[in-house]
């Protein structure tokens, strides 16, 4: 790109500024409903008068804790399970993917992207009455099974484009060292590969804690309705009272591991780690 | 320390198609064997074949006489700089040398390793670098690393393939020089690969030849340069390469492009009246001759002179000339194989600096055909080649190694393993 003008520089921060701002607005709208009182609610102000901490005791203690907290438990539970049979499947298919010459590769990939494009909706209602029929109708694995179909496609494409970027000429001049090939997969391949298995980790928990759709269909009890589904069914302190408050105050609280993980796993998901591996 | 022999050597990939083509070589113990041949002629290949990334389709790999062809490349003991490095990225420079180290678990203490990558380090002057990553390395300080893991422990021989292809003229003089310090101070066995015929003229003790994974010939250098077996060895080795003049056989005389030289007796005049053959000289084997006298028996003749280049302790002036049609396709397609781009049949010769040739003049020249090389055009073969005078450079050589060895033993305190081997 060469180097930027002052002017073209202040442009880029003026677009960037804009962007955050539009993304991150929403977000503080939230935080900021969720420390409304409920009176406070449809004041008409950004910042709450009065801030307060009840919507939180509501949904961790109060009315809205036999609902709020089964399903925090159950998004968990729910969305770890996906998320490690979804890696450990993707990792052997990427691997193959991106090392072995075999018939079929290419369908293997195509069919991925189809999967993935699929739209999630046409699945609902035959999974519905199929989960009815063999007893997985609210049930965590009525659920695991159909988030790896969400997840599995998108982390064997991301995994299998990271594979293929890995120096595997490492792995030879591991051996020429003196590398059993165990100890050449694990002294070099694996530290090489972690952050592209980090990274898919993360997207693949990311599509399965925002999945609503399936939530919402396949589960109808505390037994395994995940958090979106649940907030769904929040109801407020009174019939005539929106919950809005308590739905701002779980909204915020199951962005809190989103946010953690992107935090946490930053500098692994950084790209460019094998970078000066090879001269060029 | 050891002998190296490869036996019939045969590599074909899976497509069948031979990438090495039963190669026989026996290299010394201490020796430098430098591969050299264009791109695509299995140097590679071959290289990997001996530290055992690449399995041997047919022939016997020997290491000090021992069978190796079915060992992994962990047993087979060898230390391998690669084409491209292959440094681990999320190591520090210090961790990447001591790496085949850590692998010998427990062999080697932690005292033990943190003194041989020092020494390594010492060597190579990377002290300052060895907690920096690879990454923030430059070309020639990643090259250096890449050796320091391969010197550190005490493999039997070190295999290089084209280590300093990637770096630029200056550094590839000295990484050059460092490397033949390097090798005769530790005296292993060694065997690099190069497509530089630079490197590969100044680094050996003896330099194999390789053509579309055939082996064509394993001499020193300067029987390589004084004596090759045929067209192609005569044109890939010396630079600016040889020049091949169409030659007819008339009576006892050979008609080059511009003059008769006598054909030498060898090449059996009478039987090929009217034959086309090719005769090679080196473009440093011309002389202007107001610079030089032309001495009793050399042929003088002028030409005239289309482009010079003066680069200061030299001239180069092009000479183009008309070949026969049947000999221009020949040396056509020799020139694309060598990665030459022969755009037209020209002669090419090296003047003192001195001369006043300028581009346009007619120049006066002379040669000695005593030096020139008669090849068979059909099979390439050098008819001129004088196998006592070739079996007399080897012994040469092969003496001056045995010498530069001796030399480099007393001169590192007699210590046999300088990197320090068996404590
Ligand atoms: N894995 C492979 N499968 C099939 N053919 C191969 C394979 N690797 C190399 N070859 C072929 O073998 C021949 C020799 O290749 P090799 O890499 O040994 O050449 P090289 O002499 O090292 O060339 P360069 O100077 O470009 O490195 C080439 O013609 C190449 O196309
Ligand atoms: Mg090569």
């Amino acid at each position: 790109m060469g180097a930027m003008s002052r002017k073209e520089k202040g442009l880029w921060y003026l677009g960037a500024l804009f962007i955050v701002l539009y993304a991150l607005l929403p977000v503080a709208w939230i935080v900021s409903l969720s420390f409304k009182a409920e009176s406070d609610l449809a004041n008409r102000s950004f910042l709450p008068t009065n801030a307060t901490g009840e919507n939180y005791s509501g949904i961790f203690s109060g009315d809205g804790a036999e609902l709020f907290l089964p399903a925090l438990r159950n998004s968990v539970i729910v969305c770890l399970v996906a998320t490690v049979i979804a890696v450990v499947l993707a990792m052997f298919a990427a691997y193959a993917i991106a090392r072995l010459d075999f018939p079929g590769k290419r369908l293997v990939l195509t069919s991925a992207l189809a999967v993935a494009v699929f739209p999630v909706i046409t699945m609902v209602t035959p999974l519905f009455n199929l989960w009815r029929q063999i007893g997985l109708y609210d049930t965590i694995p009525g659920l695991v099974i159909p988030y790896l179909a969400l997840t599995l496609p998108i982390s064997i494409w991301t995994m299998s484009a990271f594979f293929r970027g890995i120096p595997w000429d490492m792995e030879q001049a591991a051996q020429v060292d003196g590398a059993t090939s165990w100890q050449a997969f694990r002294k070099v391949i694996v530290p090489l590969a972690a952050p592209g298995v980090f990274t898919t980790a993360i997207i693949a928990f990311f599509i399965a804690w925002n999945d609503f759709v399936f939530g919402i269909s396949l589960t109808s009890t505390s037994r395994a309705q995940p958090v979106p589904a649940a907030l769904s069914s929040f109801t407020g302190s009174s019939y005539f009272v929106q919950p809005t408050g308590a739905i701002s105050a779980a909204a915020v609280i199951v962005t809190i591991p989103v946010v953690l993980l992107a935090l946490v796993f930053q500098r692994r998901i950084v790209a460019g780690l094998t970078n000066g591996a090879v001269k060029g | 320390m050891a002998r190296i022999e490869l036996k019939n050597i045969v590599k074909k990939y899976g497509d069948g198609f031979p990438a090495v083509n039963d190669v026989s070589i026996d290299i010394a113990d201490g020796e430098l064997l430098i591969l050299v041949g264009p791109s695509g002629c299995g140097k590679s290949t071959l290289l990997r074949m001996i530290v055992g990334l690449e399995d041997i389709t047919s022939g016997d790999l020997l290491i000090d006489g021992e069978r190796v062809n079915d060992l992994a490349p962990r047993e087979r003991d060898l230390a391998m700089v690669f084409q491209n490095y292959a440094l681990y990225p999320h190591l520090t420079v210090g961790e990447n040398i001591a790496f085949p180290l850590r692998l010998a678990h427990g062999k080697v203490s932690e005292e033990e390793v943190r003194s041989r990558v020092q020494r390594a380090a010492d060597m190579l002057e990377l002290n300052e670098h060895l907690d920096r990553k690879p990454a923030n390395l430059s070309g020639g300080q990643r090259q250096r690393v890449a050796m320091g893991r391969a010197i550190v422990r005490d493999a039997k021989a070190f295999l290089f393939d084209e280590p300093l292809s990637n770096l630029d003229a200056k550094l590839r003089g000295q990484m050059r020089t460092e490397i033949a310090r390097m090798q005769r101070s530790l005296a292993t066995t060694t065997v690099y690969v190069t497509h530089d015929q630079t490197e590969a003229m100044t680094l050996g003790d003896r330099v194999a030849v390789l053509r579309k994974g055939v082996l064509q010939q394993v001499a020193s250098p300067r029987e390589l340069y004084e004596q090759p077996v045929n067209l192609f060895v005569a044109g890939f080795i010396g630079s600016p390469p040889m020049n091949f003049l169409p030659a007819r056989v008339a009576g006892d005389r050979l008609q080059l492009p511009f003059c008769e030289v006598p054909a030498p007796a060898v090449i059996g005049a009478e039987r090929r009246q009217g034959e086309l053959l090719v005769v090679g000289v080196r473009p440093e084997h011309f002389d202007d001759v107001e610079v030089t006298e032309a001495p009793a028996g050399a042929v003088t003749f002028s030409a005239p002179v289309d482009v010079t280049e003066w680069l200061g302790n030299e001239l180069y002036a092009y000479i183009p000339f008309e070949a026969a049609a049947e000999t221009k396709e020949q040396l056509a397609e020799l020139d694309r194989e060598l990665d030459g781009e022969s755009m037209r049949s020209q002669l090419v010769v090296t003047l003192d600096a001195m001369t006043s040739v300028r581009d346009g003049d007619t120049a006066q020249l002379w040669f000695d055909p005593d030096r020139m090389h008669v090849f068979d055009p059909s099979t390439g073969e050098n008819l001129t080649r004088d196998e006592e005078r070739a079996v007399a450079i080897g012994e040469l050589s092969e003496k001056l190694r045995l010498r530069s060895l001796e030399r480099a033993a007393r001169s590192s305190g007699g210590r046999k393993e300088p990197m320090g081997a068996r404590t």
